[in-house]
């Protein structure tokens, strides 16, 4: 049985603990780093990160990128949408198709 | 040539004829996997860019009522009206297979099915707004689910894709036309020999015969 977490400040994320999910508040980039991957290494199968954390965390996050498990979701938080999930999605299909098409 | 030495022997031939048709065969099945995932792989960015705009303004629209929630509420209270969930989620993960790469399908189910098990707090202290903001919430969490879904198959069918083109590059541009140059260098080093041998022979054959035949005086 695997579990969903989200990860972010605050404001962003308390909505979804009524959700039921588990929900790690994480104010500096340190924090953030060392839950992502204690998180990981637990059963933890889709981790929302809010898309303030993707700067400072990229380097994890592309970690995981090629395993099954877990998924690393950006969501945007408080502040609105930056727009990182369509750079993340633009550059995989860069990647796949060895050129820019758009 | 290229690298090292080969020995133009008909054995060497042969090993090689046969290389290069599996070479061949092998590219083709390859290009057929990437242009198959390929297909599959612009099908599920589509739908992932449809997702992700549909989850990106569910959740700015239950941010926007939850601020409002806070404000009329105090921080606090909005706190500690949601630090105990009632409702809780559990994830099922199962792997779809496209083209040989494992994807994930994920089968959610609440541990709480009654739809009023969503707000987790008695509605005398708390305001409207933040029950609009946990059913946006709500509403938006099973998007949120496909999204996860469709976008980790996107990470890993990029991978996939990006190693299998790889693969179709050296076979086509290194491992074909080297074997090709090497084939060709060794029927030609063969046509040559059986050359030198046959004017050896004549060469030969007119010696004897003029031995023979005491031509010479």
């Amino acid at each position: 049985m695997y579990k969903i977490a989200v990860i972010g400040d605050r404001d962003s994320v308390l909505g979804f603990k009524a959700l039921g999910l588990d929900v790690f508040f994480t104010e500096m980039d340190e924090d953030a780093r060392t839950t992502l991957h204690r998180l990981a290494q637990q059963e933890y199968a889709i981790i929302y990160l809010v898309e303030e954390l993707y700067e400072p965390l990229h380097a994890e996050i592309a970690k995981y990128k090629d395993f099954a498990t877990p998924a690393i979701i950006l969501i945007p938080g408080k502040s609105g949408s930056l727009g990182l999930a369509e750079a993340a999605l633009q550059s995989a299909v860069e990647r796949a198709v060895g050129a820019d098409i758009s | 040539m290229t690298g090292k030495t080969i020995n133009p022997t008909r054995m060497e031939l042969t090993r090689l004829k046969g290389r290069l048709k599996t070479a061949v065969r092998g590219h083709k099945l390859l290009k057929d996997k990437r242009d198959e995932m390929m297909k599959q792989f612009l099908d599920i960015v589509r739908r992932n860019r449809v997702l992700r705009r549909k989850v990106e303004e569910g959740i700015a629209r239950s941010n926007a009522a939850l601020t409002v929630a806070a404000a009329i509420m105090g921080p606090e209270m909005l706190e500690q009206a949601l630090l105990y969930p009632k409702a809780g989620v559990e994830l099922d993960v199962s792997y779809r297979n496209i083209m040989s790469v494992n994807v994930p399908v994920y089968d959610f189910h609440t541990t709480n099915d009654d739809p009023a098990e969503l707000f987790p707090y008695g509605f005398a202290q708390t305001s409207g707004e933040l029950d609009a903001a946990l059913e946006q919430i709500n509403e938006v969490f099973h998007d949120m689910l496909e999204l996860a879904e469709v976008e980790k198959s996107m990470q890993l069918l990029a991978q996939e894709i990006e190693k299998t083109r790889r693969r179709v590059n050296a076979l086509e541009y290194v491992m074909i036309p080297e074997t090709e140059r090497n084939i060709r260098y060794i029927s030609m080093k063969l046509d040559e020999n059986e050359r030198g041998n046959t004017t050896r022979l004549m060469k030969v054959k007119d010696m004897v015969l003029q031995d023979a035949h005491r031509y010479r005086k």
